[in-house]
């Protein structure tokens, strides 16, 4: 298998599509015939990151490159940025509003629960302009 | 337990997925925050929940949960029973409280996963 690229542009203001590529990643991965526990890590942390680009930054694009040995996923949005990124990776932080939270989610989870199921993460962000979330998980890890 | 036999203690409403509920299940968790869900719930286990909209399913997809349960009688859109049968997701729904389908199934031997896995 040779290493593919999948791009996805993820609407801002659709709540009830969001999930979307996060499971066609999911499926494509599933197709390739990777590990359920490695396929189930990068899902989850895909979908955090959707997720999150749905409901604090009006929307962006997800770029994953698929190779044998790991999955990279680069999402990328020109959202407002987080202000004290240290701060947002807190388990509990959470800006998002109450009618986000009648949706079942903002608690503040999402960020520490990528951390967890990936193996290298890195936030880059600047307010006003945007913020790229990178995330590596390596295939065969445990 | 069954799927199956998780209906007869709740006497649940099949909405999507009758042909697999032979399907063995051995974990459950009960939330209305998804955020929660992802952070916690094990795979392959049952899912409680009184919040009823499409990322209930989506986060069911990506944590593997094998079946979801609607509690307090909700009844999901025909949208998001459909998403949950392309995912190859089994739809209940029962009448019982959160508190209560909890309580049953746990005394029915139903126990949570290990969190954080
Ligand atoms: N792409 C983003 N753009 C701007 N702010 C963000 C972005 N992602 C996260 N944040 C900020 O970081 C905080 C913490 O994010 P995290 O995903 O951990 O929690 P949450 O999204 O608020 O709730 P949960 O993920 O549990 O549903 C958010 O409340 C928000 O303030
Ligand atoms: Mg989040």
């Amino acid at each position: 298998m040779s290493a593919i690229e999948l791009k996805y542009a993820i609407p801002g203001d659709d709540f009830t599509r969001a999930g979307e590529a996060s499971s066609s990643i999911k499926m494509r991965l599933k197709q390739m015939g990777f590990d359920p526990c490695f396929i189930r890590r990068v899902a989850i942390a895909v979908y955090e990151g959707e997720i999150n680009m749905v409901i604090h930054a009006n929307g962006g694009e997800i770029v994953v490159n698929i190779s044998p040995a790991s999955t990279d996923i680069t999402l990328t949005d020109d959202g407002p940025g987080i202000p004290d990124v240290e701060l947002a990776m807190k388990a509990g932080f959470s800006t998002a509003p109450e009618n986000v939270r009648n949706l079942g989610f903002g608690a503040g989870m999402g960020l520490p629960n990528m951390k967890k199921y990936t193996d290298e993460m890195d936030i880059q962000s600047e307010v006003g302009v945007g913020t790229t979330v990178r995330m590596k998980v390596y295939a065969n890890a445990t | 337990m069954t799927i199956s036999d998780i209906k007869n203690i709740l006497d649940c409403m099949v909405l999507c997925g009758e042909d697999r509920l032979g399907t063995d299940i051995n974990t459950a968790d009960g939330a209305d925050m998804m955020s929660d869900v992802l952070a916690f719930a094990s795979e392959h286990g049952v899912l409680l929940t009184g919040l009823v909209n499409s990322q209930v399913v989506r986060t069911a997809e990506m944590m593997d949960i094998t079946c979801i349960i609607f509690v307090r009688g909700k009844t999901p859109d025909q949208s998001i029973i459909d998403l949950a049968g392309n995912c190859g997701i089994v739809i209940m729904k029962t009448r019982e409280k959160m508190f209560s389908a909890c309580g049953k199934l746990y005394e029915a031997g139903m126990r949570s996963g290990a969190s954080g896995t």
